[in-house]
């Protein structure tokens, strides 16, 4: 099956559904989203950025609140695709139950993979906001063209981790992506400095990670460094956000469809 | 125990059972013109598992407007052929169809409701919200759903509760709310696995009120059922299924007739084997030994009874022969490690 022949209205019928839930705890929801993004724009955009002051000739709060961004993005998508989509999948039977309708399980997979997305909109979004309150974005003309990337960045960090959740024997298990994944992408793909004070070959290697594209592409709509190759970019997120759903869907079907 | 007060007790169920048939909570809707001959038709059905075969060559039909049950001990299979009807497990090989469509195809979803075993009701909904997320799924909309979702709310008795959280619900009520669920889409067919396990016996008397009013609606029913009762009081008609093959198939009272004697004295009490074979002694009775109880099968069993009687350390019930019985003696009374 590829994404043809999904069914627009079941996948929203999935993504509704998780949007209700979120719906009755917005509030808790929010700020969880964006209490960690918000220290961190302040304790280091504020503290560090006093000694540092300019990081590629832009000031350091507007080259960290770029990167704060997608970060966060990447951290709502992973996390709702992780440790939410697998409480669905194993603990409340939710996915079993829509499997006995006419919705099928790759849509199953779509559903959650655009909700992880919305999520990252909507924390994203929050982020914005504060970081344009603390003077972290310098140019308005392109600026809320990265809201878009940001639900593209969900999507594709989304993908990969359905994958992981579907192969996950416990919650456990997600500890190791995120210390072989996550973490390493949140340090070496250019949140918080330029990626070309890098050896050369952790630069090459940060190059195939979806995180150095979305912060390549976030950070100059926000401020005044230039935009380079966004084709290249939005590319390689698309790239996987589209294998991530095809592997989980073959994954979930091994798991579920016995 | 006596027998005049096992038999009184039984009386008082089927009153009370009487009571419960009369169909107070119409339906919510106008029958589909059922015009399938056939709803279900499995055709030499195989399933494997890492090689072991778990369903092994099974061939049966299911007409519309019955409710028709898989009975089997644990493991042998009553899930598998669920679970592969309702395109959860990939058929091995062999054809099993649902409406003239291929079990794969999820499109027929449309025309079926499935009540799990597990429950599986949205933790974090209301009883109404559960019902309304659940009806998008079949792309029913919110405005439509609405009346249905009164009209089952009704069925289920559950009417002055849909702004409650599931979590607030007993396990009958539970199961009510999972068999409305599955009639969100007002389906030809509802598939039922295991639908009173673990329910008290109020709340299951009036889940098996409610699945004879959906039969009496023309909807189709399948259960699967380690309840010997539950099938006696529903099934039109049934297979017993052992380790992935069907041992009998047919309408229950007749399948009764056929396997087993009429009547049955199950006696407590007696020394062993010797004691038990003099007891019945020339008297035509067939013997079945299990634990401390000997299960005595005969077609007039008066005269045991009257021995039996004048034994006064023996304790004894005699009754007519049931759908255990015939499942017993079919499937066998040891007891199983893989069960």
């Amino acid at each position: 099956m590829n994404v043809f022949n999904l069914i627009p209205s079941h996948i929203f019928a999935v993504w509704q559904r998780n949007f209700l839930v979120w719906k009755q705890l917005a509030a808790a929801s929010m700020l969880g989203n964006f209490g960690d993004p918000f220290l961190y724009l302040l304790g280091l955009g504020y503290g560090l950025g006093h000694y540092i002051g300019e990081m590629n000739n832009i000031p350091y709060m507007a080259f960290l609140a770029s990167g704060i961004l997608c970060s966060s993005a990447m951290n709502t998508a992973t996390f709702e695709s992780l440790y939410s989509a697998f409480t669905r999948m194993n603990q409340q039977g939710t996915w079993d139950s829509m499997l006995a309708t006419p919705v099928r399980i790759q849509e199953i997979i779509a559903g959650e993979q655009v909700w992880a997305a919305t999520k990252s909109l909507i924390s994203g979004t929050a982020i914005f906001i504060v970081a344009a309150l603390l003077g972290g974005i310098q140019q308005w003309e392109t600026a809320l063209f990265a809201l878009p990337i940001i639900f593209l960045i969900g999507l594709a960090f989304a993908g990969p981790a359905l994958a992981i959740c579907t192969i996950a024997p416990s919650y456990d298990f997600f500890l190791y992506y995120f210390t072989l994944a996550v973490t390493p992408m949140f340090l070496f793909c250019g949140v918080f400095y330029p990626i070309d004070t890098l050896p050369d070959f952790v630069q090459i290697l940060a190059q195939i990670l979806p995180l150095t594209h979305a912060v390549a592409l976030v950070r100059p709509l926000l401020t005044e460094m230039p935009l380079t190759m966004p084709w290249l970019h939005v590319g390689v997120l698309a790239l996987y956000a589209v294998a991530g759903f095809t592997l989980a869907s073959h994954l979930a079907a091994r798991r579920l469809l016995r | 125990m006596c027998e005049k007060s096992k038999y009184s007790l039984v009386s008082a169920i089927a009153e009370n059972k009487t009571a419960h048939a009369i169909d107070l909570c119409p339906l919510p809707k106008e029958n589909k013109a059922m015009s399938d001959d056939v709803v279900v038709s499995a055709k030499d059905l195989r399933k494997s598992f890492a090689g072991r075969e778990v369903i092994c060559g099974v061939n049966f039909d299911i007409k519309p407007g019955i409710c028709f049950g898989i009975l089997g001990p644990n493991g042998a299979g009553k899930t598998t052929l669920m679970r592969m009807l309702m395109g959860l497990t990939p058929v091995t090989e062999g054809e099993y169809t649902l409406f003239d469509h291929p079990v794969s195809d999820a499109s027929i979803h449309h025309r079926v409701g499935v009540v799990p075993q597990q429950d599986n009701l949205d933790p974090d909904f209301s009883i109404s919200l559960n019902l309304k997320v659940y009806a998008a799924y079949f792309g029913i909309s919110a405005k439509e759903a609405e009346p249905r979702i009164k009209d089952l709310l009704e069925f289920a008795s559950l009417s002055s509760r849909g702004n409650e959280q599931v979590s607030a619900l007993s396990g009958g009520m539970r199961r009510r709310l999972m068999v409305a669920r599955a009639l969100i889409n007002n389906p030809d067919l509802i598939v039922l696995d295991e639908p009173s396990t673990g329910l008290d016996p109020q709340a299951r008397h009036l889940i098996w009120q409610r699945l004879r009013s959906l039969k009496k609606h023309g909807k189709t029913l399948i259960l699967t059922t380690h309840y010997m009762e539950e099938a006696a009081e529903l099934c039109d008609e049934l297979i017993i299924l052992d380790k992935g093959k069907i041992l009998a198939r047919g309408v229950p009272r007749l399948l009764i007739e056929e396997h087993v004697e009429a009547e049955v004295v199950a006696i407590r009490g007696l020394a062993n084997e010797q004691d038990a074979n003099q007891i019945c002694d020339g008297l035509n009775i067939r013997i079945d030994h299990v634990g401390d109880t000997w299960f005595c099968y005969s077609d007039d069993a008066r005269a045991l009874v009257t021995r039996c009687s004048e034994r006064h350390e023996l304790t004894f019930i005699h009754r007519p022969a049931s759908l255990e019985d015939l499942f017993l003696k079919l499937t066998g009374r040891d007891m199983r490690e893989e069960a």
